[in-house]
């Protein structure tokens, strides 16, 4: 497995397990009011478990497994793949945290700029090699 | 395939409908004049897609797919995996069951029901979490 994607797939398995304590968190208060500021956590929970685990495991996954190149850099330019990875972590962080935090919206904003930004990063990365294996 | 992976993937096909057939009861609340009680579903369906579909596909495969953890346990630990996928249905199950319910009769039993559900879902996350780690190379 390559190293971006180890990172990608580690990064995304701590956004799983925080995704899934703050969904813990937030059942158990529905369940047994203890304490209220745990709906705090939605926005956040939301985020890492919709972007920073599923679309970022994908990214992982993807970056691994696609068809690769017999000539040149096996999986092409890794630039847009490392600037994906580095993006929407930034993004992920910043969208989801900042809504707890009672940050100003701005950073929300940010946050889901850079979501967007890898998105684009990854399909531009991943775009050629959605291709037959032969190529 | 393995059999757990199986289990996991026909779990995640099952909870598919089962969240698009809750999806259908959401949508038709307000056009048929349904109970209002029924919006208490909306959680459900999101966590049957996410959780029981999405989430439990991805377990399934990675459990099949992954590189291999070593040459006597290739999967990991298959107990734990077990567990996984035992905790994480078990949970959600409870959740399907006990949100409308707690909605339709707040505190009490319901109440503990939720928060026993919570716990095992959060523990299916660490396993999984535990289990895949090494696996990640």
């Amino acid at each position: 497995m390559p190293r971006l994607s180890r990172l990608a797939i580690r990064a995304a398995l701590v956004y799983l397990l925080l995704g899934f304590t703050f969904g813990g968190l937030m059942l158990l208060n529905k369940g047994t009011p203890l304490a209220s500021w745990a709906w705090r956590l939605l926005p956040a929970h939301v985020e890492f478990l919709l972007i920073g685990w599923t679309a970022q495991f994908i990214l992982g996954v993807g970056f691994w497994i696609l068809p690769r190149f017999s000539r040149g850099p096996a999986r092409g330019n890794e630039l847009f793949a490392w600037l994906a990875l580095g993006l929407v972590n930034a993004g992920v962080c910043l969208a989801g945290i900042a809504p707890v935090l009672n940050a100003p919206p701005s950073i929300a904003l940010l946050g889901r700029l850079a979501e967007a930004g890898a998105a684009i990063a990854f399909v531009l990365h991943t775009w050629p090699r959605v291709k037959p294996l032969a190529q | 395939m393995p059999t757990l992976t199986r289990w996991s993937i026909k779990s995640a096909l099952i909870y598919f409908i089962a969240a698009l057939t809750t999806g259908v009861v959401l949508a038709a609340r307000p056009v048929f004049d349904l109970p209002p009680a029924l919006a208490a579903l909306s959680p459900v369906y999101f966590h049957l897609l996410m959780v029981g579909w999405i989430t439990q596909l991805i377990f399934g495969i990675v459990y099949w797919m992954f590189p291999k953890y070593s040459r006597e346990k290739p999967r990991g630990g298959e107990r734990l995996a077990w567990t996984t996928y035992v905790l994480l249905n078990m949970g959600l199950i409870l959740r399907a069951i006990g949100e409308p319910m707690q909605a339709a009769q707040p505190g009490g039993a319901w109440g503990w029901l939720l928060a026993v559900s919570a716990m095992l879902q959060w523990l299916a996350g660490l396993a999984f979490v535990a289990n895949t780690w090494g696996r990640v190379k």
